[in-house]
C-alpha cells in the first residue's frame, strides 16, 4: 500500500476529458439476499475520466465495478453505459460487454490457450474479426504492453506482472470504450506492479475511459482526476487527487487515509 | 575476529564418478530388493509366487493343442501331460468373432467397417490432423450401418440427409436465437426421416447390394465392440448435455438433468437391460418393431450417460469462478463461453473419470449376454460351451475373451494417458 512513485513524467495535457458522458449511474441499489451491499449510488464518469476507487475491505468496491458490465445483477435504480441501458436484456448486456474492458485481480488468462489465443479468442467470436486481422491487432497491443515475444507460450509459462499485461491486451484487443480495472495490482510483487501501472498509465494517457479499484496511492494522486472513496456501500466523498489526499473532507476518509499511507 | 573461519574456494573441484558401489544393477537390487528385512522375505514370497505360477501357465500354454475337433481330441493328443486346448479357438474362430449367425461371405463387411472406424476415429483422437477428416467422421456412422446390416442404402442414406437439413435449419435460425435453431433443426430433421421413410419402398431391401442382415444375428466380439464404440461415442455429448443441464439456471432443465442423473445411476444396468429387452416394446407403438440392438443401445447410452455427467460436473466444479467472468465479460454468449473456454478446461480435468467410464460401459456390453444376445461371453456359455465337442474347455475360452478385452481396454488407458501429457499445458 506504499505511494510507489511513479519515475515517468506523466503527460496529463493530453489526457482530456470530454463532456460526453460514458457512464451514468442514479439510484443504484445492490443486495446480496437480504445484505444491502450497495446503497444510493448516484455517479457520472465521463469519457476520458480516470476514476480510482478506494475504500476499506468489504466496503463494496469491486461489487460496483461488477455491476457496471453485469457480471453482478443490481435491483434498483438506472446503469446507463455507452448510451445502452443496463437491463435483464441478453442483447444489451453483450453489447455491454463486448464495449467494456475489464482486468481482475487474479487476471484470469484461459490457461488451455496460447496468450495469442486468449487476445484473438474474443474478436473472432464476438466481433467476427478476420482471424489475420485479430491476430495483428493482438500483436499489435502484446508489442504496446511490451510481451510480443511470449505471444506462443501458456498463461502458466509467464510471471505475474506479465499475466496482467496479457490480460490487459486482450481486453484492449475488442477496441473497448472504458476500461474496469478491479484490483489490478494487488495479487503482484512490487516490481511487477511497476511494469502494470505503466501500461495503466500508457492507456490513460491515450484518452481512454478508466474506472480503477486499486490501493496504489501513487498512481491515484498522479494519473486519476477524481479519486472515489466508499465505505458500507456508499459512496461517501469524492474530489480531485489533490484535494483529497490533502484535505479530505469526512472523518473515516481522513481514518482510511491515515491507516494506508502512514505507517 | 577468527581469520579460520574465513575461506574463499580459488579452484573449482573436477567432476569424478561415483564409487562402483553408488550405481549399477546391484545398487539398484540392494536398493529396492533386498533394503531391510521385511523387503527381503517380500521379495523371496513374491518370486516363490510368480515362479508357481509360471511353472503352471507356461508348459500349459507351450503344450497347448491347436488343430484337433473335440476336447476329447485334445485329451488324446496330450496324453495325461498338462496342456491347453487352443483347438476351440481355431475352430470356433469366426464364432467367437462374429457370432453363429451373421453370414460368413459376408465377414468382409465388419471388417471393413472396423478398419475404416480406425480413419473416422483419428481425426477426433488426435486433433492436429486436418479438420477436414471429420467429414469422413460425420459419415461413417451411416456407413458403418450400411456395411454391417446390409440391405438398402436409402435408409442410411435418409437418416444422414435428416441431420444435414437439421445441420443447415440450425446455421440458418441460431442467427436469431439459439432456441430457434435448435427447434428449427429438430423439425427439419423429423419432416426429412418421416417424408424420406415413407418414400423408401416396402422391398427396397429384398434385392440390395449388400445382402440385409438381421439383428439378431449379430455376435461375438464384433457385437461388444459395436455395443462400446456406438454407446461411448454417444453418451459422451449426452453426459456433457446432462451435466451443463444440472448446472442451468433453468429449473425445468435442472430438474429433468437431475432426476433423470439420480435414477439412472440408482438403477442397475442389468434391470435397464431387461426392460429393454422385454418392457421398452410397451413405450413404442404397437406395430414399430424397435430393434433389440436399438433399445440396448438406448439403454447403455443412458447409463454411461448419468455417470459421465457426473464426471463432468466435477471437472466444471473444479474451474475457478474466474474462467466464467473473463469469458462473460469478454462479451462471449452462453454457447461461446461453454465450447471455448469452459468444456475444454473441464473435460481435460474429466480425462480420467470419463475414460473410467467408458472401460467399464465397453466391459459391461458383455452383460448383453443375459438377455440371450450373444456376444463374445453369450457366444462362449451358449453356443460353444454347450456344444458336445467342446464341454468343458473354460479356462481357454474365458482367457482369451479376458485377453481381448484387456487389449481394447488397455489401449484407450494408454490413449488417454497419451492425451492428458498432450493437453497439459498449466505447467504447474
Ligand atoms: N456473492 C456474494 N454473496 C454475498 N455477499 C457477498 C458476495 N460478494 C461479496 N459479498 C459481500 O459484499 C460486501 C462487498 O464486497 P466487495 O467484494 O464488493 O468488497 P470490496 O470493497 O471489493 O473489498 P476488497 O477490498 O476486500 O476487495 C462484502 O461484505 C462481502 O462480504
Ligand atoms: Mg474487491
Amino acid at each position: 500500500m506504499s505511494e510507489l512513485a511513479i519515475e515517468r513524467e506523466i503527460d496529463r495535457s493530453k489526457m482530456q476529458v470530454s463532456d460526453e458522458v460514458a457512464i451514468q449511474i442514479s439510484g443504484m441499489n445492490k443486495w446480496y439476499g437480504t445484505f444491502h451491499v450497495l446503497r444510493d449510488i448516484d455517479l457520472t464518469v465521463n469519457r476520458g475520466e480516470r476514476i480510482v476507487i478506494a475504500g476499506p475491505s468489504g466496503s463494496g468496491k469491486s461489487t460496483l465495478i461488477r455491476c457496471l458490465n453485469a457480471l453482478e445483477e443490481h435491483q434498483q435504480g438506472q446503469i446507463i453505459v455507452d448510451g445502452t441501458e443496463l437491463t435483464s436484456d441478453l442483447k444489451n448486456i453483450d453489447k455491454i460487454r463486448s464495449e467494456v474492458g475489464m482486468c481482475f485481480q487474479h487476471f484470469n488468462l484461459f490457461p488451455h490457450l496460447t496468450i495469442l489465443e486468449n487476445c484473438t479468442l474474443a474478436p473472432i467470436w464476438v466481433r467476427k474479426t478476420p482471424k489475420k486481422e485479430a491476430i495483428e491487432r493482438a500483436m499489435h497491443f502484446l508489442e504496446k504492453v511490451k510481451i510480443p515475444d511470449q505471444a506462443n507460450k501458456y498463461p502458466g509459462q509467464l510471471s505475474g506482472g506479465q499475466q496482467q499485461r496479457v490480460a490487459i491486451a486482450r481486453s484492449l484487443c475488442m477496441k473497448p470504450r472504458i476500461m474496469l480495472f478491479d484490483e489490478p495490482t494487488s495479487a503482484l510483487d512490487p516490481e511487477m506492479i511497476k511494469e502494470v501501472l505503466d501500461t495503466m498509465i500508457e492507456l490513460a494517457e491515450e484518452g481512454m475511459t478508466m474506472l480503477c479499484v486499486t490501493h496504489e496511492m501513487g498512481f491515484a494522486r498522479q494519473v486519476a482526476n477524481r479519486v472515489i472513496f466508499m465505505d458500507a456501500g456508499q459512496i461517501v466523498e469524492q474530489n480531485e487527487p489533490e484535494e483529497f489526499f490533502n484535505n479530505p473532507k469526512s472523518e473515516r476518509t481522513k481514518l482510511f487515509l491515515s491507516q494506508i499511507l502512514g505507517h | 575476529m577468527s581469520t579460520e573461519l574465513a575461506f574463499v574456494r580459488t579452484e573449482q573441484i573436477p567432476p569424478s564418478p561415483p564409487p562402483s558401489s553408488a550405481i549399477g544393477p546391484k545398487k539398484w537390487i540392494k536398493d529396492n530388493l533386498f533394503s531391510s528385512i521385511p523387503n527381503t522375505i517380500l521379495t523371496i514370497v513374491t518370486i516363490w509366487l510368480i515362479y508357481t505360477v509360471l511353472m503352471v501357465v507356461v508348459p500349459w500354454m507351450a503344450n497347448g493343442v491347436w488343430n484337433t475337433s473335440s476336447l476329447t481330441e485334445c485329451r488324446e493328443v496330450l496324453q495325461g501331460k498338462t496342456g491347453a486346448c487352443f483347438s476351440v479357438l481355431s475352430e470356433r474362430w469366426n464364432q467367437i468373432l462374429y457370432g453363429f449367425k451373421y453370414p460368413v461371405d459376408s465377414y468382409w463387411r465388419p471388417n471393413t467397417a472396423l478398419i475404416l472406424l480406425a480413419f473416422a476415429a483419428a481425426p477426433v483422437m488426435f486433433f492436429d490432423l486436418p479438420r477436414k477428416m471429420l467429414i469422413f467422421t460425420a459419415i461413417y456412422p451411416f456407413l458403418a450401418y450400411w456395411l454391417i446390416w446390409g440391405g438398402t442404402i436409402l435408409g442410411p442414406l435418409v437418416a444422414l440427409l435428416g441431420f444435414v437439413a437439421g445441420g443447415f435449419a440450425f446455421m440458418r435460425l441460431s442467427f436469431k436465437s439459439f432456441a430457434a435453431g435448435f427447434f428449427g433443426a429438430i423439425i427439419a430433421a423429423f419432416a426429412v426421416w418421416i417424408i424420406g421413410g415413407g418414400l423408401i419402398p416396402e422391398t427396397a431391401s429384398e434385392n440390395s447390394l449388400l445382402a440385409a442382415v438381421p439383428s439378431r444375428d449379430l455376435g461375438g466380439f464384433m457385437l461388444n465392440l459395436m455395443l462400446g464404440v456406438t454407446c461411448v461415442s454417444l453418451s459422451l455429448p449426452l453426459g456433457i448435455a446432462l451435466a451443463l443441464g444440472r448446472q442451468s439456471n433453468m429449473p425445468l432443465i435442472k430438474g429433468i438433468s437431475v432426476v433423470f442423473i439420480e435414477f439412472v445411476r440408482g438403477v442397475p444396468l442389468i434391470t435397464l437391460l431387461f426392460v429393454a429387452s422385454v418392457m421398452l416394446a410397451y413405450f413404442f407403438p404397437p406395430d414399430s418393431t424397435v430393434d433389440l440392438f436399438l433399445r440396448v443401445v438406448i439403454m447403455i447410452t443412458m447409463f454411461s450417460a448419468a455417470y459421465i455427467a457426473e464426471v463432468i460436473r466435477g471437472g466444471l466444479a473444479a474451474l475457478p469462478k474466474g474462467q466464467y467472468e473473463a469469458a462473460d465479460s469478454l462479451g462471449l454468449d452462453y454457447p461461446q463461453a461453454m465450447r471455448l473456454i469452459i468444456l475444454p478446461q473441464a473435460l481435460k480435468i474429466s480425462i480420467p473419470g470419463i475414460v473410467n467410464v467408458a472401460v467399464g460401459l465397453f466391459k459391461d456390453t458383455t452383460l448383453v449376454s443375459v438377455i440371450s444376445m450373444f456376444d463374445l461371453v453369450g457366444m462362449i456359455r451358449g453356443p460353444i460351451l454347450a456344444s458336445t465337442e467342446w464341454n468343458g474347455v473354460y479356462w481357454e475360452l474365458l482367457g482369451f475373451a479376458a485377453f481381448l478385452f484387456f487389449v481394447v481396454c488397455y489401449g484407450i488407458s494408454q490413449y488417454s494417458q497419451w492425451l492428458e501429457r498432450r493437453l497439459a499445458t498449466d505447467h504447474r
